[in-house]
């Protein structure tokens, strides 16, 4: 394995996460006194020229949201910081905000000075909650320093931090849901439009951003030599932070550089499958990503390389199933998860997600036909089509991507 | 299964002094009912919301009662009937399933005699079975009152797990 990388995780286990004055001694908000000085529009600039993609799932060209977000008018603005990182396998941001949270601090003060927002919410999953006081400590901490509350810097910029806590709901990572529940109510996605970046929280223009996409900013805007831009190429430059996790022997988040292939991540990284079993298949970007079987072990992890292989970045989640596992039975637990998360508003996802169940249940007992087979991946299409929010949209991916690649588990009267 | 009385839950002086503190530690925001319902189930024993303690805290929030039920029926981690002292939510994602979380399951249902979703006789432990909480890299884990214990992957380590908490 090459060198470690810590571009994105530079600032792991090098200072108290509980002290700003720690932070402030390994070079902590000289990122946000650089900011001050510079037009928005460049701190956008900035981030789209390292082609920095949302990294919650979506892969939203980042620079252009907050160019976009900047540009909405409005006499109050809010951004909002998606840490209700909920994919299976995903758990990259839990440890961002556990080694690092100061940096998301500083973060999202750069983005509320750059979209000219005067409220922060991070919306953080419950079960992240042992997090919650370092999170308040440090916005707490960030306040009394003068970062937060009114005239930032002297620069007659205002911005708050708030706090506030999910509750189980694996919708509430989707971008309507999350700001529904942090109004007070059950967290129901709505139809879009409005977007965002018009209406969301409060009915405000409304930025969200993953935690690891903010988490680059800061690191971004001090780069002066442009260290970042040295790895990866064409539209995935830089570094990635990626969870991989299943069969794997040392299971991990880990920052690669753009480019590195699928066999050194699950090989050298997470250090191989245990007891040297055979792959079944890999699943990419949580339990609304695709899946993949070992064909594809010499694919560079870039956004199109994965592309062109049939997967995706999402939530830079990698779970690893090894040859015990059968194909069905992935998509049994797979199905389950969707089936429970649901928020049983729209027809398509509560019906399809109910009735894919039983199919796939018919297909482990043996005793599914051709015309369920078709009926199954009918109704997956109409999902995908059809749903009124992303969780809906994606959550047949695993399906319909193993039926391409697995096509055996599918036959009739074939292996399972 | 053993259910603790849900209407008669009494609301002491004592009780609602606690929710007042959590109440302003939020600053009575009516947007931070999920935070406050998720506070004040952590003071009640059994962790869940009594309906005396849900019409309270609509009262002292000054928002409707059907509000208060949205959010508590919606999310999961809000739950309205008694659960135990100490709810062990067995992580059942695929990523702990294929680290042979099924041990686990048949452990701790042999070793407290109840089934997933029951409690003990004595109101101390529940068994839940829960989507990813973001452990994966200790699977197979499980989470009890907002902490996490990896790696569960023996029958001595569960015992042991349970003897602590007793």
């Amino acid at each position: 394995m090459s060198k470690p990388i810590h571009f994105i995780t530079k600032n792991f286990d090098k200072y108290d996460v509980s002290s700003i004055g720690s932070y402030m001694n390994i070079g902590g908000f000289e990122a946000l006194k650089k900011a001050v000085t510079m037009d928005g529009e460049d701190i956008a600039a900035t981030i789209a020229e390292a082609k920095v993609k949302g990294r919650g799932g979506a892969a939203y060209d980042m620079g252009r949201k907050w160019s976009q977000a900047r540009a909405v008018i409005g006499e109050k603005k809010v951004v909002i910081c998606n840490a209700d990182e909920g994919e299976p396998c995903t758990f990259k941001d839990r440890e961002l905000i556990t080694k690092d949270p100061f940096n998301l601090i500083e973060s999202m003060i750069i983005a509320g000075y750059t979209v000219k927002a005067q409220d922060g919410y991070i919306y953080m999953r419950e079960e992240y909650s042992h997090l919650r006081p370092l999170l308040l400590n440090a916005i707490r901490q960030a306040k009394s320093y003068g970062f937060l509350g009114t005239n930032i810097l002297g620069k007659g910029f205002d911005f708050n931090i708030h706090l506030y806590s999910g509750a189980g709901a694996y919708v509430c990572g989707e971008g309507t849901a999350l700001i529904r529940s942090i109004e007070g109510k059950a967290g129901r996605p709505r139809m879009k439009p409005p977007f965002m970046k018009q209406s969301g929280l409060f009915a405000l223009p409304t930025c969200v951003n993953n935690v690891e996409s903010l988490s680059i900013v800061p690191h971004l805007l001090l780069d002066d030599k442009k260290e970042y831009q040295n790895y990866g190429s064409g539209e995935s430059i830089g570094t990635k932070l990626i969870s991989v996790g299943g069969n794997v022997n040392t299971p991990g988040v880990f920052e690669i550089p753009f480019g590195t292939t699928v066999r050194e991540i699950i090989y050298n990284y997470a250090g191989g499958i245990k007891e040297d079993r055979a792959i079944r298949l890999i699943q990419f970007g949580g339990a609304s990503g695709k899946v993949a079987n070992a064909d594809l072990l010499d694919i560079p992890y870039t956004y199109d390389d994965l592309q062109k292989a049939g997967v995706i970045v999402g939530s830079g989640a990698i779970l690893v199933i090894d040859e015990r596992t059968s194909v069905i039975d992935f998509l049994r637990a797979t199905q389950a998860f969707f089936s429970h998360e649901s928020c049983g508003q729209c027809v398509p996802c509560r019906e399809g997600n109910r009735h894919i169940k039983l199919f796939l249940e018919k297909l482990a007992a043996g005793t599914a036909t051709q015309d369920d087979i078709n009926a199954m991946k009918k109704i997956a299409k109409i999902m995908a089509m059809s749903s009124l929010c992303g969780l809906g949209e994606t959550a047949q991916n695993a399906l319909v991507s193993a039926m391409k690649v697995f096509p055996e588990s599918f036959a009739i009267g074939g292996a399972k | 299964m053993l259910t603790a009385q849900k209407q008669d839950y009494a609301l002491t002086q004592e009780l609602a002094a606690k929710i007042d503190l959590v109440l302003a530690s939020h600053d009575y925001d009516q947007t931070q009912i999920v935070g406050v319902l998720l506070d004040v189930q952590g003071l009640i024993e059994q962790h869940y919301i009594p309906e005396t303690i849900a019409y309270y805290v609509a009262e002292k929030l000054d928002v409707k009662i059907s509000n208060i039920y949205d959010c508590i029926t919606f999310y999961s981690s809000l739950s309205e009937s008694p659960r135990a002292k100490y709810p062990i939510q067995i992580c059942n994602s695929i990523v702990c399933q294929v680290n042979d979380n099924q041990s686990i399951f048949s452990t701790f249902k042999e070793l407290l005699g109840i089934d997933i979703d029951e409690v003990t006789y004595d109101g101390r432990f529940t068994l839940e079975s829960v989507p990813c909480f973001g452990a994966c890299d200790q699977a197979p884990a499980v989470r009890i009152n907002g902490n996490v214990y990896g790696h569960l992957d023996s029958h001595e380590k569960i015992e042991e797990l349970l003897n602590k908490l007793l």
